[in-house]
């Protein structure tokens, strides 16, 4: 296209024609020069000093955050100099996007502090290699964390504010559409105190009524699926592994139905089931029974896997560690037990309460457990080592429901009031302080649950069902691959191939899930002690030092000998001097800290 | 009050068309994929059960040969075609791809004792019964004319074996002693020998390529350097060794296929113990050859089944036999290492695949994804009984598996009666040996 040039603009172009004449022709991919760069755009320049005041200040926020070994290292292999594109400009964020430590902690799968138990340099190196390389995928699985795309949700008073005195009116109020439509309430004073559950995805609800009354609906969509009437007490209601299939205890039997309402299975050998639990990735439903039998049934091939005597009357409290699977029993003496299918006695026992449990739960985690017990006592326990108690409050009722959320958010049914309690961060427990929420009901509360990826906690009382709005219990993104509450029915077939392709036996079920990944030292010290018990010898054991022959005239039997005896003194040195710095530890744990002593220094442990 | 409750739009995450692929947001928190080691061992379970169930390793069976197969060759620049030599002195070039012979040259008479192709890939060299090396044209003649060699050798004594230079036109060839021709000459450039006896394989090192190492029938296995006149050094074994072949990715490791049914690696600086004693076959083992990458060899052997070892372990892991296949005599592991090939007694010349339960062809980048993915979740759950019983469960034919059996025995009473000797005699007077170094004799340089 051409151009005509006005008569008064005349000039200034040509002098640019003369420049340019002057000028070396140049090729894009060529410098600038910096009177070019200037004169033709004055916003490079400012920028790369603007970026300039900016880079100091981000490697200065990751040194104070301690040894930032992790996400250094792939900022060193960077080119120090921003990167020039094709057009010149220059890329503000160089290099690998920072993560910041407490996020990369979250991903990290190796425990540093465990020392490698192979003393061979070639299995060591790998292990050490393999080490390296997990570490560097958590420090990517943390960088991904950019990519997720929704936030929590949270409700703040104004200054002062007690947030546990916001009504559900105001929060329904206060938010869009959609949201407050979560909000309902289903008026069925008919058929009496209802139990709840919602689908994995947490895209569908079941509720079962005491007087037989059994739905399953779509909560989101409003969609009923089935509404059957049973004809006989209904105990519990659970979904098995999607919202196709759905577990009723029944006054006598445990029923299987599917969504259509129709009776696929009456199970007869699970009997008087009080609670029902169903482990998602071994495929088992866990039932108690009024006779005390823990009974566990494998709900892909309909066998009953192991049934378990817990020899502590009728059971009413179960609930899973949805961490490790293991089953938690409340029992009228206080106690809460852990079962496995695998063993026919508990894993553990943990006296909880004086008097009986009434309300187990373990948060997602499967770090913190709370109990509520007869003694009115709501109590905290760390479940990573002692299960040593970490907070306990005196409740005016004593809680009948517990419920964690899956950031940590604890409910509490008691009567016809629902408490919620949060804590500080995702991973801390919730503080018994002071309630985040509370919501009083139409009727005394029978079950609790949050629906998993909805801010959302469905309680199930005598007058029917609630479905109330707790902003910022629920995580906020999903895995697409795990559970997706948007599949489709195709994605939903395929999930459940896949998931019963990897259905995870039930022998597995133990305290550490972990545990399969380690090396297995007790049978590796059996293995070797076998072997070399076989073979007569020891083929690892290191050969007594042999003092090699000197030159000729200094090899006497008296030196050759005072050589071996240096090398075996030092090796005993060492030995000892290993030792003595092992005990001057343990003694200093023991010495209080203070400076004066203290009458009360006796009573410590 | 300021309140956020989580709200998701529908259309961020259900695809807008049918057309479209659905939406997977991925989230890689660990608390939303528990159970994350229980899981991926029972994958690794299924991933192991399905390799068995893929294992179909034998791909096509060559035959045309009137006699049974005693050489075969690789061509360095074309990965189709395949040189092999039979015991009626009969060679045929063969198309990998066709799976068809696209060449028949009567060569010698008597056996063709061994075949090798120039570096550039247009000729061959054969060496046979009748006293001749004869270098062959790998293009056959055109029309009207008759097949006849660039240029015949007439010696005085019987060649058993020929090697070329990997860079050079310079050849070697054995018998009772190594001789190291060039091409355009009628007489050897050197002869070497150490001792008297015939020696059946001479190979030279791909790497340093002046290196040579040959094997004899007085059971040693000597070095030569080409530059020099006479031998490097020799290791004696307790038993012959039938051939060698150099590591091509490490200069100074070869392996010994030998007739006490071990193969063994040495490092040519210390060869008084062997890197490794590779121990599965139950009878002689007639040949081996190195795959490209240098962590693995096949080896051939006389009961009738070739081994693939891992260069650092003892056992194989893995053993092909079909129920026809006799004696194997010669092996090769092809230069894209993806096959193997064996020649046997029985005129027939099997094309296997190196990896048994491979998918061939092109593959999607999701089944890649999926078979990497596999992988490294068979290594890691490697070691955990279960999966290693399956994963080392092999059929064998009765001769074979009765032969293992029986020779676990005597293993077993050598080693007690070993261990008996030891415990009634004085301490430290009987020595324990190494089996490393049970099979060496000497090392003389």
């Amino acid at each position: 296209m051409e151009t005509v040039p006005k008569p008064d603009s005349n000039v200034p172009p040509k002098k640019d024609r003369l420049q340019a004449k002057k000028k070396k022709p140049r090729r894009y991919w060529e410098q600038e020069t910096t009177g070019t760069a200037a004169g033709a755009s004055p916003g490079p320049p400012r920028k790369r000093k603007r970026n300039r005041e900016l880079r100091p200040q981000k490697p200065k926020k990751n040194d104070t955050s301690g040894k930032f070994r992790i996400s250094k290292k792939p900022r060193e292999l960077k080119s120090p100099g921003p990167q020039r594109s094709l057009s010149g400009a220059q890329d503000p964020f160089a290099g690998p996007a920072p993560v910041s430590v407490e996020v990369v902690q979250k991903y990290c799968r190796i425990d540093k502090s465990k020392e490698l138990p192979h003393p061979r340099t070639k299995t060591r190196s790998r292990l050490v290699a393999a080490e390296a390389q997990e570490e560097e995928t958590s420090v990517r699985a943390a960088r991904s964390e950019l990519l997720l795309a929704e936030e929590p949700g949270f409700l703040e008073g104004e200054d002062g504010e007690d947030t546990a005195k916001i009504r559900q009116a105001d929060i329904v109020e206060a938010v869009d559409i959609a949201s407050a439509a979560k909000h309902f309430d289903l008026n069925l004073r008919q058929f009496g105190p209802y139990r709840l559950n919602y689908s994995r995805t947490g895209r569908h609800l079941t509720f079962g009524g005491r007087r037989g009354h059994v739905a399953a609906l779509d909560w989101v969509t409003k969609k009923l699926m089935c509404e059957i009437n049973v004809m006989e007490a209904v105990r519990d209601v659970r979904f098995l592994h999607s919202e196709a299939l759905l577990a009723v205890a029944q006054n006598r039997w445990l029923h299987i139905y599917d969504n259509q309402g129709i009776e696929l299975h009456c199970v007869r050998r699970c009997d008087r089931v009080t609670r029902l639990e169903f482990l998602p990735f071994h495929f088992l439903l866990a039932t108690a029974s009024e006779t005390g039998f823990l009974t566990y049934l494998d709900v892909s091939v309909g066998k009953i896997v192991a049934a378990l005597n817990a020899r502590a009357g009728r059971l009413s409290v179960m609930t899973q560690n949805p961490y490790n699977a293991v089953i938690h029993l409340g029992h009228s003496n206080g106690t809460v037990s852990l079962w496995s299918p695998a063993m026919k006695e508990p894993l553990a026992k943990i006296l909880c309460h004086r008097g009986g449990v009434r309300a187990v739960a373990i948060d997602a985690t499967g770090t913190h457990m709370a109990t509520s017990g007869l003694d009115h006592q709501l109590k905290l326990f760390d479940m990573r080592g002692m299960f040593q108690p970490l907070s306990t409050r005196t409740l005016p009722q004593g809680a009948g429901h517990l419920a964690f959320s899956q950031r940590g958010l604890l409910a509490a049914g008691m009567g016809d009031v629902v408490n919620i309690w949060a804590g500080q961060g995702k991973a801390s427990p919730p503080s018994l302080e002071q309630p985040y929420l509370t919501h009083r009901l139409s009727g005394h509360v029978h079950g609790l649950q949050f629906c998993p990826y909805e801010d959302v906690l469905g309680v199930g009382h005598s007058g029917g069902i609630t479905s109330m709005l707790v902003p910022g219990a629920a995580e906020p993104n999903f895995d697409g691959l795990e559970s997706n509450p948007y599949r489709s029915r195709k994605q939903r077939q395929e999930w459940e191939v896949k998931a019963l392709l990897e259905k995870v036996p039930a022998e597995l079920i133990c305290l550490d899930p972990r545990a399969l990944a380690e090396v297995d030292v007790i049978s590796l010290e059996q293995a070797k002690k076998e072997r070399a018990e076989r073979l007569g010898y020891d083929p690892d054991a290191r050969a007594p030092f042999q003092p090699k022959p000197k030159q000729k005239g200094r090899g006497s039997t008296a030196s050759l000998v005072k050589r071996k005896r240096k090398v075996m003194d030092q090796e005993h040195r060492d030995k000892v001097r290993q030792s003595l710095e092992q005990q001057p530890q343990k003694q200093e744990k023991a010495k209080p800290t203070g400076a004066r002593p203290s009458a009360l220094d006796r009573f410590m442990r | 009050m300021k309140v956020k409750m989580l709200s998701r739009n529908p259309d961020h995450y259900v695809r807008e068309t049918k057309l479209d692929l659905q939406r997977v947001p991925r989230n890689y928190d660990p608390t939303l994929h528990p159970f994350e080691v229980p899981r991926e061992y029972i994958r690794a379970l299924n991933a192991t059960k399905l390799e068995r169930v893929f294992a179909k390793p034998f791909l096509a069976s060559l035959d045309g040969h009137r006699d049974g197969v005693n050489c075969l060759a690789k061509n360095p620049k074309s990965l189709a075609t395949v040189l092999s030599g039979a015991c009626d002195g009969e060679v045929r070039i063969w198309n990998l791809t066709k799976r068809k012979c696209i060449r028949t040259i009567q060569a010698h008479e008597g056996f063709v004792r061994g075949i090798c192709t120039r570096f550039c890939g247009t000729s061959f060299f054969t060496v046979g019964d009748d006293k001749t090396v004869k270098q062959w044209k790998m293009d056959g003649p055109s029309s009207g004319e008759e097949e006849e060699p660039l240029h015949t050798i007439l010696g005085k004594t019987v060649y058993t074996g020929i090697d070329h230079h990997w860079k050079e036109a310079v050849f070697a060839t054995c018998g009772q002693q190594v001789d190291i021709w060039d091409e355009q000459r009628t007489n050897p450039i050197c002869s070497m020998t150490w001792g008297f006896d015939s020696i059946s394989s001479v190979k030279f090192n791909p790497i340093e390529t002046f290196l040579l190492g040959s094997c004899a029938s007085d059971r040693n296995i000597v070095l030569y350097d080409m530059r020099q006149a006479t031998p490097l050094k020799k290791v004696i074994l307790d038993m012959r060794t039938n051939t060698i072949c150099w590591n091509p990715m490490e200069a100074f490791i070869f392996t010994a296929a030998n007739e006490d049914y071990n193969l063994y690696t040495f490092d040519m600086r210390a060869l008084d113990t062997p890197v490794m004693v590779h121990m599965d076959h139950v009878s002689a083992v007639l040949d081996v050859d190195y795959s490209p990458t240098g962590r693995e060899f096949v080896s051939a052997s006389f009961d009738k089944s070739i081994r693939i070892f891992p260069v650092d372990k003892s056992r194989s892991r893995e053993v092909y036999h079909t129920k026809r296949m006799q004696h194997v005599i010669c092996v090769k592991w092809t230069a894209d290492s993806k096959y193997i090939m064996c020649g046997s007694d029985e005129m027939n010349i099997r094309l296997w695949k190196a990896n048994a339960s491979e998918k061939l062809g092109v593959l999607t980048s999701r089944e890649k994804a999926a078979t990497d993915y596999n992988q490294k979740l068979k290594e890691k759950f490697q070691y955990h009984p279960h999966i290693k019983r399956i994963s080392r469960h092999r059929h064998l034919p009765k001769s074979i598996y009765s032969q293992i059996q029986e020779q676990r025995i005597m293993k077993e009473a050598r080693r007690r009666k070993e261990l008996n000797r030891i415990k009634h005699s004085k301490p430290g007077s009987v020595q324990r040996v190494s089996e490393k170094k049970k099979h060496i004799v000497a090392v003389v340089k």
